[in-house]
């Protein structure tokens, strides 16, 4: 019997799902951990970019602002209510794209969709705790679910809900 | 009260085995039902012996498959226990049906009218109204739902007026199972002169239905949720009514003459079924019908309430999942939705397919209903006769699972990530 242990304010937890080994590989404990206590919910003062998602097949939205200073990423809001690998990979997001350049961001945001659909990621790029939304890869229904805040960010890059500044 | 063992048999899909060693346990019948091997064959053989166009040619095939096809309408006829009164169309689905009654009903329709429709509605029977509205200036209300997720009748009384025109709502519904008294409705509206259309997708396959009892002026539904082809729906209605309606798709088999200038339709039903319709699939949805009525629509309603009560006796173990439906499963019957502000209902769905267990996740195509209900998405098991015990507790161990991975449970009262979306 194999015992996984989620940290954080959780207490210790044992779980017993061993005959799954492919569900272990979705609900990695780096994804349930950015689910139960997700990063980027605290709203951003300044408002350069912004969009909202949504998947209509199963109604997961996400809202993403993002404060850029002098090309970089200084803040990001991003508040999503969905599903754990929806939420994780918007967690994760807000995570990894702070203090990035645009430029960098928009290359993390390639790397990433790459590995979403099979493309093997090159080993020097490390896009963090990404890497564990692997999984979601063998459950081609669910690669969506994982795109979401990522489209989303990149709409607002687009410039689809651009608010200029004066 | 039937051999359940016999029953399964005769569906080959049953025999699946999912992800390597897991058996099939299919709950997802409200959005589509598995078909038995008399449907499959009836499909052959209608391609390998009687092939022909309906309607149209002398020879021998012609006149098979014409009086084959035409045969369904007559046996579709009886199982709504319909009159001579009532004419049966069919169409691709419940959906086109629904379509072709806000086009063409809709066209009587001025400025300033009003239709009907419940909050419980799916959107087939929200969004043809919404483009009728859009195209004849006209207006849409919703007829509420109670807390105890039945339809508020008394709501249902004051929002009709003289320039209510159409009530359309559903017969049980397809998130809550919740089963709507049509022959109220059928009297309020009547009294106020608006015409009755039931979206009846859910309940034709379920449960008895009495057309003429009902008093409704339209009724909907499609074949494929009652072991039937996808591909074929229906639409019945009073003829008196079908007959003052405008033409919908324009054709061959709808007409009686084309000339340079002008055309007239031909007669009911043959007006509103343009073009080559789908013949194979309805001579098979023949079979469907025959094999139901073989086991019997109130066995089958019997059987089916008594699987939802022996799921629900189970799944209340999970104190911390919402249910949604009326508490009497009479009235809800072969329906289970829940929810959980923790887990989203797409992971359950996910974790439990891995057991073979196959639910919905989703907003069931009833986003206002959702809305209403405060969730963005919820899970469903929907049952149908070849459905077991068994596989009832196949699914709650399943759940089990998936309720450990994200340690509700034990531990839920330490879980922190309750959506936003619960409260709006």
């Amino acid at each position: 019997m194999n015992q996984k242990v989620l940290k954080g304010n959780m207490s210790v937890i044992t779980m017993t799902n061993k005959s799954l080994p492919q569900l272990d590989e979705l609900y990695k404990e780096i994804i349930l951990e950015h689910y139960r206590h997700p990063h980027g919910r605290i709203p951003v003062e300044h408002i350069h970019y912004q969009a909202d998602g949504m998947n209509p097949l199963c109604g997961d939205e996400v809202k993403l602002a993002l404060e850029v200073e002098n090309n970089k990423i200084k803040r990001i809001f991003i508040d999503s209510h969905g599903c754990s690998i929806s939420v994780a990979s918007a967690s994760m997001l807000a995570e990894i794209l702070n203090n990035k350049t645009l430029d960098e961001a928009k290359l993390i945001y390639a790397h990433f969709k790459d590995m979403m659909h099979g493309v093997s990621l090159s080993e020097e790029f490390d896009i963090g705790d990404l890497e564990a939304l692997e999984g979601v890869k063998k459950f081609p229904v669910r690669i969506k679910c994982a795109l979401l805040p990522w489209t989303t960010f990149d709409e607002a890059l687009a410039g689809h809900k651009h608010i200029e500044i004066s | 009260m039937f051999d359940i063992e016999k029953i399964r048999k005769d569906f080959p899909i049953l025999k699946r085995i999912i992800w390597g060693d897991k058996k099939l346990v299919y709950f997802d019948n409200a959005a589509t039902t598995q078909k038995p091997s008399v449907v499959i064959n009836a499909l052959v053989d209608y391609y390998e012996n009687i092939n022909a166009n309906i309607h149209r040619g002398v020879h021998k095939l012609a006149e098979e498959s014409t009086i084959a096809y035409e045969n369904v309408r007559l046996k579709v006829r009886k199982l709504l226990n319909a009159d001579s009164n009532t004419e049966i169309i069919f169409t691709r689905n419940a959906t086109e049906s629904l379509n072709l009654l806000s086009y063409t009903l809709g066209e009587s329709l001025n400025e300033g009218d009003e239709i009907l429709i419940s909050e419980m509605e799916h959107h087939s029977n929200i969004v043809p109204w919404f483009i009728l509205k859009n195209r004849k200036n006209i207006s849409i209300k919703f007829i509420p739902i109670t807390d105890k997720y039945e339809l508020d009748y008394e709501a249902l009384s004051s929002l009709v007026t003289k320039k209510t025109k159409i009530i359309s709502v559903t017969h049980k519904s397809n998130v809550l199972g919740t089963v709507n008294d049509i022959k109220k409705i059928s009297d309020i509206a009547h009294s106020a002169g608006a015409v009755l259309i039931v979206d009846a997708a859910q309940s034709v396959p379920h449960m008895r239905i009495n057309f003429n009892e009902m008093g409704c002026d339209f009724i909907v539904f499609s074949a494929h949720k009652m072991c039937g082809p996808t591909g074929v729906g229906v639409l019945a209605g009073k003829k008196d009514l079908l007959e003052k309606m405008p033409p919908f798709m324009g054709g061959g088999e709808m007409i009686r003459k084309v000339t340079f200038d002008d055309f007239t339709v031909n007669d009911l039903p043959w007006k509103y079924e343009a073009g080559t319709p789908n013949i194979a699939d309805v001579i098979a949805f023949e079979k469907a019908i025959d094999y139901i009525q073989s086991i019997g629509i109130q066995n089958i309603y019997d059987y089916e309430c008594e699987l939802t009560s022996y799921a629900l006796d189970s799944i209340k173990q999970f104190d911390f999942l919402k249910l949604y439906g009326p508490e009497n499963v009479k009235n809800r019957a072969g329906i289970i939705t829940f929810s959980n502000p923790v887990v989203h209902p797409h992971d359950i769905a996910t974790i439990i397919d891995q057991y073979g267990v196959a639910i919905r996740a989703g907003h069931h195509c009833a986003q206002p209903l959702m809305k209403k209900l405060g969730v963005q998405a919820t899970c469903r098991a929907s049952f149908y006769f070849y459905n077991t015990k068994q596989e009832v507790d196949i699914f709650i161990n399943a759940l089990k699972s998936a309720f450990d991975y994200f340690a509700l449970g034990a531990c839920k009262d330490l879980v922190s990530n309750e959506p936003k979306g619960a409260k709006r």
